[in-house]
This record gives C-alpha cells, sequence and structure tokens, in this order.
C-alpha cells in the first residue's frame, strides 16, 4: 500500500525530487500536488529568454502533462493551498480541495519583495518571478512605451534587456552606486553598466525611489504613469518592474507552526521540525541559509528523494555555486565567495581595450570566488578549482590567465575544456561532470547538443554551460561535431525548423531563394529535405501571395497521384466522409477497364483505390472521374487525407448525433489545406466509435450533448490513443474548434511532424487553451483557416486534366521509334 | 548505324524541361532522365536508381545532384554516383543545350547501351 506523498509547490525543486524519487522507489508514493499557477513545472531560469522572444514557453516546459500521468501523479493547477492541518494530516486549497497525507513536502518557493512605497499597488507594476509576469511584461511590450526596471542585479538587468529586445523604451534605476555591486567590483561595475546602454538601456544609479505614480482615478482604474526618485526626478513609465530580490515563501507553513525563521527550518535531511513534513527550494533555511540558485535547489531535491526512498544518510551540504548573466551578447559569470575580507586577496586582470575584466578571490592558497566579464569561457575552471578547494600556491602567477595558458593552448576554449579533469563539474544546475558527459558520447554515440541533453541532463536547466557541453562534444568527436548545427532542418543550413518559420515571418520572406538568401543557406539551392519543408512553410505563411514551387514537392504532391514501387501511380478519388453512389462505382469500373487498371483496393480511410495507373494515363483518368464528379481525394498529400465516419443517427439505433453529415461537411470546409503532415479524421455518431475515431489527427465522439472533440492520436509507427480537446454543444462549435486547431498546427507545425508529435512538443494544454479557452483566439485562427482555403480548394486532377504541368506526364523524346526508323 | 554514329540527337527544347526539373526520353534500352538545374546546365542520366530502381527524373534536383523518389538516394547528375553513404552509380550520357535545343551524344548512348 503506497503511501500518500503530497507536495505543496510545482517548481524545479519539488520537480527534480520527484524525478529522482520515482527512479529510486517508483511504487513507494501515491503523489499529489498543488500548484499555485495553472501549469507544469517548467525551466524559471528560463524566464528571460521567454522574455527577450529567444525561447517560447513550450520550449522551457521541464515535466509536460505526460510525465504526471505516466507515474500517476494527481496535478492540481491553480490551486493554492491555503492550510496544513497537522492534527488530521490534511491540506486544503483555496477551492476547497482536500488531501490527506503521510508525508507533506512544503515547496513554495519565494516571493518578490515589493518595495512598499506609494503606489506600489496600481495596475502596471509587475515584479518579475513566474510565466504570469512575463505575459504581463509581453502584453505590456506590444504597444511600446516606456518601462523602468526597478533592481540592478542579475534578474533587474535580464528583464531589461528582455523588454529593451521587445521594443521599448527602457530605464534601470538601482539603489546602489555601480550594478550587481555584490558581485562586480567597482571596475567591473562600470564595465558591465557600459555594457548595458550600449544595448540602448539607460541606467540610472544611486537611484532612491520614492513614489509611484499613477493616473487619474476619475478616469478609470489608476495605472502607473511615472516613477520618483527622491531627488525630484521624474521618469514616465507605461510599466514599472520591480526585481529587488526575494524572500522565502514560508506564510503557510507558519500558519502551521512549523519553526521559520527567514525561511522553513529544516535539517540536513530537508524535513521540518514536523518529521513528517519536508521543505526545499527557496523556501527552506538551513544551518541560517537560504537559496535562490538552482544547482543548491537540486541537491536538496536529490537529499529529499534519497530521504523519501528511505536513505537515512543523506545529508545536503551547501557548496560553492556559480551563476551566469542570461543576456544575450553580455558575458558575466560569477562564483563562490567574492565578497572582501580582511584575510582575503584578490587577482585582478582588465583589459579595457577588449572589455575583458577577471577577477579572483583567494584565502589561504585557496580559490574561493571568481568574477569574469567580457570572456566567461574559462568559468568553468575556475569553478571547478573553488569547488575542489585545490592548493593554487604554485600556480598563482599564472592562475589569473587560467587553463588555457596552463595547459600552454592559448586562447583556445577547446584546450581550457580539454584541461578539465573527468570530474570536474560542468553543468552545475543538475549536477554532471565532464568524464560522465565524454563517457556518454562515446558509449551511447550521442551527436547533438540535445542528444546530450536527454541522456545526461547537462546543459537542460539553464543552458550557461551549453557552451561547455559543446566543446565536449567537439573534442570527443572532432570535425564531425558542428557546434552551430544543432537540430538544423537539414544539412543546408544552421537554423532548425522553428527558426526558419518565425524568420520568414519576421522578415517578410516570401519565395524560396530569399529564404535561402536571407537566411545563408550553405547550399545553393537547398536539397530534398529542405525545399519541400520551405515551400510548405511559404505556403502557409503567405496564404494567397505565395506561389507554390511544383520543382520543390516530392513527386506524389507534384504529379497528384502515389508513386509505386514500379514507377506506376495509384489513384484514389475523394468519397466525402467516406460516402458514394452508384454512378461513381459504375464510372470508376468504367475506368478500371478501360485503363487496364490491375488493382483496386478500399483503403483504410473507407476510399477506393486504382493501382498501378501509369503516369501518362494520369490526365485521361482524372479527366474520366471528374466527369463523373469526383475529385482527388488528396491520399499523396501532406494535408487533409480522409474523414472517416460511422452512419449515426441516419441509421444507427445507438447514433446519437448525424456523424456522417458532419463527417462530410467538415470534408468539404477542409479539403485542400495543406498542413505539415498528414491529417486524417473521424466522426463517430457515438461512444461505441466504430469510425476509429480516437487514433486519428483529429476525431470527434458524438455524444447525446452534443460533440467530444478529440486530437493528437496516431495508428501508424506509433500507436497512440487521442487526447480529449474538449466538449462544445454545436456542430458550428465543433467545426470552428477544428478549423482553429488544425490552423495552429499549420502555423507551429514543423515539416513532416504529425499532429501527436507537434502536441508533445508544445503541451496539449498550450494548445487547449488557444483553439478552447480563449474564444477570441479560436475565432482568430479558424478565420486565417478559412482564409487559406480561398486559394486551397481548387481540384489539382480537374487543372492536369485540362492541360496543366502536361510536361510531367509525357516523355520529352521517344527514341525507340528513332532507331526503329532507322 | 553510321547515319546517326558521332551524332548529336535533338531530343527537344531547353525550355520543355522545368529549372530544377526532368523529363524522360525513352530507348529501345530503357528510360533516360534529362535535367535542367537551376543554372541551365543540362544532363542525362539512366532514369533507373541504382538502389532500387526507382525513377530519378520523377526525383527533387538540388544543385548538380537528384534525390530518389523512392528512398531519397541522392545521385550525382554530373558522374552518376550516389552521394554520402551510399555506394552505387547509373550510368551517365552526353547532352549539351544549343540555342535553346538539347542535343543528347547518340554516339554514347549507343556505344553503351551495347551489351
Amino acid at each position: 500500500m503506497p503511501q500518500k506523498l503530497v507536495v505543496i509547490g510545482n517548481g524545479m525543486a519539488p520537480g527534480r525530487a520527484l524525478e529522482k524519487l520515482f527512479e529510486l522507489a517508483p511504487d513507494a508514493y501515491e503523489v499529489t500536488i498543488f500548484n499555485a499557477e495553472p501549469r507544469v513545472n517548467y525551466d524559471r531560469i528560463m524566464l528571460s529568454p521567454v522574455l527577450s522572444g529567444e525561447k517560447t514557453y513550450e520550449e522551457i516546459v521541464i515535466h509536460g502533462d505526460g510525465w504526471y500521468v505516466e507515474r500517476g501523479i494527481t496535478l492540481y493547477k491553480g490551486h493554492k493551498v491555503v492550510e496544513i492541518d497537522r492534527a488530521t494530516k490534511t491540506i486544503t486549497s483555496e477551492h476547497g480541495a482536500a488531501a490527506p497525507y503521510d508525508k507533506l513536502i512544503i515547496a513554495t518557493g519565494s516571493l518578490p519583495i515589493v518595495i512598499p512605497v506609494p503606489g506600489h499597488d496600481l495596475a502596471g507594476v509587475l515584479t518579475y518571478r513566474d510565466l504570469d509576469d512575463v505575459h504581463a511584461m509581453l502584453l505590456a511590450a506590444k504597444h511600446g512605451g516606456r518601462a523602468v526596471v526597478i533592481g540592478g542585479g542579475l534578474l533587474g538587468l535580464e528583464a531589461a534587456a528582455g523588454l529593451k529586445e521587445q521594443g521599448m523604451d527602457v530605464t534601470v534605476l538601482h539603489l546602489m552606486p555601480t550594478l550587481m555591486e555584490r558581485q562586480l567590483d567597482v571596475a567591473a561595475g562600470h564595465l558591465l553598466q557600459k555594457a548595458v546602454e550600449a544595448r540602448g538601456i539607460r541606467v540610472i544609479t544611486k537611484a532612491n525611489t520614492k513614489a509611484l505614480i499613477g493616473s487619474d482615478i476619475r478616469l478609470g482604474p489608476a495605472h502607473v504613469t511615472a516613477v520618483e526618485l527622491d531627488d525630484g526626478t521624474v521618469l514616465p513609465a507605461d510599466i514599472v518592474v520591480m526585481a529587488v530580490g526575494i524572500r522565502p515563501n514560508a506564510g503557510l507553513a507558519k500558519a502551521a507552526a512549523l519553526d521559520v525563521k527567514r525561511g522553513i527550518v529544516v535539517d540536513a535531511g530537508m524535513a521540518t521540525s514536523d518529521p513528517d513534513i519536508y521543505a526545499l527550494g527557496e523556501c527552506a533555511e538551513v544551518e541560517g541559509q537560504v537559496f535562490g540558485l538552482v544547482a543548491p535547489l537540486y541537491e536538496m531535491a536529490n537529499v529529499l528523494a534519497a530521504r523519501l526512498a528511505g536513505d537515512t544518510t543523506a545529508v545536503f551540504q551547501p557548496s560553492a555555486t556559480a551563476t551566469k548573466l542570461k543576456v544575450t551578447g553580455i558575458n558575466l559569470f560569477s562564483a563562490g565567495d567574492f565578497a572582501e575580507a580582511k584575510d582575503r586577496e584578490e587577482i585582478v586582470l582588465r583589459d579595457a581595450a577588449r572589455n575583458v575584466y577577471r577577477r579572483l578571490v583567494l584565502q589561504n592558497d585557496r580559490l574561493i570566488g571568481a568574477v569574469l566579464f567580457g570572456d566567461t569561457s574559462e568559468g568553468a575552471w575556475f569553478f571547478d578549482h573553488i569547488r575542489r578547494k585545490t592548493d593554487i600556491a604554485g600556480l598563482r602567477e599564472t592562475l589569473i590567465f587560467g587553463a588555457s595558458f596552463a595547459s600552454g593552448g592559448a586562447g583556445d576554449p577547446t584546450a581550457a575544456v580539454a584541461a578539465l579533469a573527468d570530474d570536474a563539474e560542468i553543468c552545475g544546475c543538475n549536477g554532471v561532470c565532464k568524464g560522465t558527459i565524454t563517457s556518454s558520447i562515446t558509449k551511447l554515440g550521442l551527436a547533438t547538443l540535445d542528444d546530450v541533453r536527454a541522456h545526461t541532463k547537462a546543459s537542460a536547466s539553464c543552458g550557461s554551460c551549453t557552451g561547455l557541453v559543446e566543446q565536449l562534444l567537439k573534442l570527443s568527436l572532432g570535425d564531425t561535431y558542428n557546434p552551430a548545427a544543432i537540430q538544423p532542418m537539414c544539412g543546408c543550413t544552421h537554423h532548425g525548423h522553428d527558426d526558419v518559420r518565425r524568420l520568414i515571418v519576421a522578415q517578410g520572406l516570401k519565395s524560396i531563394p530569399d529564404v535561402m538568401q536571407a537566411l545563408e543557406w550553405r547550399t545553393s539551392n537547398g536539397c530534398a529535405k529542405c525545399r519541400p519543408a520551405l515551400n510548405y512553410y511559404l505556403i502557409a505563411s503567405w496564404p494567397g501571395e505565395y506561389a507554390d514551387d511544383s520543382q520543390s514537392r516530392f513527386i506524389n504532391e507534384r504529379v497528384h497521384a502515389n508513386i509505386q514501387k514500379d514507377g506506376t501511380f495509384s489513384v484514389v478519388p475523394r468519397m466525402w466522409g467516406g460516402l458514394t453512389s452508384a454512378s461513381e462505382l459504375r464510372a470508376i469500373a468504367d475506368i478500371v477497364d478501360k485503363f487496364k487498371i490491375p488493382t483496386v483496393k478500399v483503403t483504410g480511410g473507407q476510399r477506393i483505390d486504382m493501382l498501378g495507373v501509369k503516369k501518362e494515363d494520369l490526365p485521361a483518368v482524372w479527366a474520366d472521374l471528374g466527369k463523373a464528379g469526383m475529385v482527388s481525394g488528396a491520399a499523396y498529400a501532406k494535408g487533409l487525407r480522409t474523414v472517416k465516419t460511422c452512419v449515426g443517427s441516419d441509421w444507427c439505433r445507438f447514433g446519437t448525433q448525424d456523424s456522417t453529415g458532419l463527417g462530410v461537411k467538415i470534408e468539404k470546409f477542409m479539403w485542400g489545406s495543406w498542413t505539415p503532415a498528414k491529417v486524417k479524421m473521424a466522426v463517430s455518431g457515438c461512444p461505441r466509435n466504430c469510425a476509429e475515431a480516437t487514433c486519428k489527427d483529429v476525431g470527434v465522439i458524438c455524444v447525446e450533448s452534443g460533440y467530444d472533440i478529440h486530437f493528437a492520436g496516431a495508428a501508424g509507427l506509433d500507436i497512440k490513443g487521442t487526447e480529449v480537446l474538449g466538449h462544445v454543444a454545436t456542430e458550428p462549435e465543433a467545426i470552428e474548434v477544428i478549423a482553429a486547431l488544425v490552423q495552429l498546427y499549420r502555423e507551429q507545425g514543423r515539416y513532416l511532424e504529425r499532429i501527436y508529435k507537434w502536441a508533445r512538443r508544445v503541451g496539449v494544454e498550450t494548445i487547449r487553451a488557444q483553439v478552447l479557452d480563449d474564444p477570441e483566439r479560436r475565432r482568430t485562427l479558424a478565420e486565417r483557416f478559412v482564409y487559406s482555403q480561398k486559394f486551397a480548394q481548387v481540384d489539382p486532377w480537374a487543372e492536369r486534366a485540362g492541360g496543366k504541368d502536361r510536361h510531367e506526364f509525357r516523355p520529352l523524346a521517344d527514341l525507340t521509334r528513332a532507331e526503329a526508323a532507322e | 548505324m553510321t547515319m546517326i554514329d558521332k551524332a548529336w540527337l535533338d531530343i527537344g527544347a531547353l525550355a520543355d524541361i522545368p529549372r530544377q526539373g526532368a523529363r524522360v526520353i525513352r530507348t529501345p534500352h530503357g528510360c533516360i532522365a534529362v535535367f535542367r538545374t537551376d543554372d541551365d546546365a543540362v544532363f542525362a542520366i539512366d532514369d533507373k536508381c541504382p538502389h532500387k530502381g526507382g525513377p530519378l527524373s520523377q526525383g527533387i534536383v538540388h544543385d548538380r545532384a537528384v534525390t530518389c523518389p523512392l528512398h531519397n538516394w541522392v545521385i550525382s547528375l554530373e558522374t552518376g554516383e550516389a552521394q554520402g553513404a551510399d555506394v552505387g552509380e547509373v550510368r551517365t550520357h552526353r547532352v549539351r543545350a544549343e540555342a535553346g535545343r538539347l542535343l543528347l551524344d547518340a554516339t554514347t548512348l549507343l556505344d553503351k547501351a551495347e551489351p
């Protein structure tokens, strides 16, 4: 009988603890999580890249919905816990959900500090802590305008850079005379300030905020309009971001009468003053210390997981940590303890021309702290010495020049990494050392950064060691590793699919040559992998404007039939919703006789397939089919294939709705659309599901009260039941939701990525939020689909029967006759 | 035989083949695919992939190579050799474009066609 483990909070620390716990003792606990945020576990360290637009939320999700489902975890999203009743061992959420526990983990994280100046509660005053904050900032940034960021530390500067990147006019206010004074001395602080200002961000130091000024409340709810400093300066502001620090969120624990000082007091095994209650993460206090960086939090998570799995020896020992400023183009690395004190010495290197600054802090011939600005490639080497407490007496004279000097390979970053010992830590977040990475690369044949991330977790959290991991790949694989080419579309480019799609739209690229020119393709005209992908991306991005490039399509889509192994083709006419008639069947029979078509077969999608048609016969076959009213069934297309139906309420005694009619409507509405990969649909008239809608890309199950819409199923290489998107009451709603879903897929899917893979990548939840929960977004998506259909619904068979692309179907010359003549 | 020996056969107009495309010529010894690249260079090779005999004329043409539609082998139009890790070769034939016409070297065609 598994014990009940309840977790309050769903951040990175409990996420890691559960991950470890399920590795160590998969069946020991029945887990329930309460998350105040309405979402899954995501990588909070990566919020800055989301703000600056370099990443999307989907890319920073650590555990998708499936992760919880696979482990049988109950996850309450958007449930803030309001009470811990230690007497009955029960917790209660604000929505009234209650859960009993045997063991409880409190992982409530921290709260941003809000400076209690007048006006701090005005609309437009934000903090920088979670995805909602980022969304609020992105929303504000849409209108441009002015942003004031209070706080010139790591978070404040990252927020400022992100808002600047989003097009706002940004000012950073910092109370102290120089930026990041806790990490940098005065000189380095100035270098940093120069680098920040060079990005067009205004920096005001020694700025003490006196008040935030709001709009006139007679004009509606007060919104911040300006920041007033105590020297009288007034800075106009459309938004104000407070990024001055965090404090442990320990209120809930305090209310439950647990021992709380700055944070929730825990012992080295992460237990609070109640032995059945643990705390970890930013809310926990160990030996008087609280922690905010991910490495010690993950270390806590490992200890807690081990304890819960029965290992009573696991103890948490805080160790030195390193951090890196995540602003593209500004390199700043700091590690260990770099505060000044009497018994400490410093070694400083400055190279003003190169904007390089290094500061090492030494104590008793040990390196205890390091700050690097400008060139951070040696960060890992210094950090390694800090963690090992190496005696550096012998290295002292050249220590500041780093590993590349120590090993003689001046300035070569690969040499710096090569010089590291096998047990040197590369990924601080996940505690992965060099030896683990290099041996995984060799043993498992890993070739890309994503491979390494998947197998070792190195570089999978904050990403700041990405450069080091790439160097290790390079060291292990030699020239076969191209660090720039992480999951590129193909060998012709270093860009991945998502980047190419984004850039096509952002730069207004409207032809394949334009894309290749602007994105610096390495080949003169691409290859068979990238050209069809680009052709699709351009069609999807510029409906009505882009002229399809048939030479960039696979033969099947170029000639609108499916090539067979002997070079003949198969022909599948459309039968709407699987319905046919005597006249259609008669016409097909006649065509089969006339063109001596060897095989006729019924397909899995309720169609008739004529196989073995000679290429030169295709236009004539299509002409005859056209005369009988049939059009292309697109059985060859990365597009809408078939909508399979059952007979529904027309005939079936169980049918609840007109499933056949709905299938026909959907097919008539959606035929002709191009999609990243094929789309197969089905509509079943009742939950008995005779049309097998629950393994389709999109499926509808009719019920008495309306329509359950399913998607992301698969029944090919992979077998996967669908996910339920949601329920709607009427046919028009069902059609609108399906159009919105397919349009979102058309806009986000990577070429050849089926719906279920796309859904797995971006998250079912995210998709549902857009196409079901947000009616406005649903409507605009559906409208874009309808617009693109204007240009897509032309029967390609009729065109070709009429003479289009005639060259495709005839030989250029017939020399068999020439020789006969001779 | 001597009549067409060392002769260039006019097989059609350059414009009959789309850029980055191919057309087929039937011969008594099988089909030949004639390719036109993006920069109007022309090539002729047997229309039969060395892998499983796929019709190379139906493939996607990129630079001076074609990708077979059946299993994505990439064949050089210049040498007829399979690229990358695949090993195999198709026969090449001499073809040139002159004044908008396509001329195929009948000699190579006939010589090579002999068993």
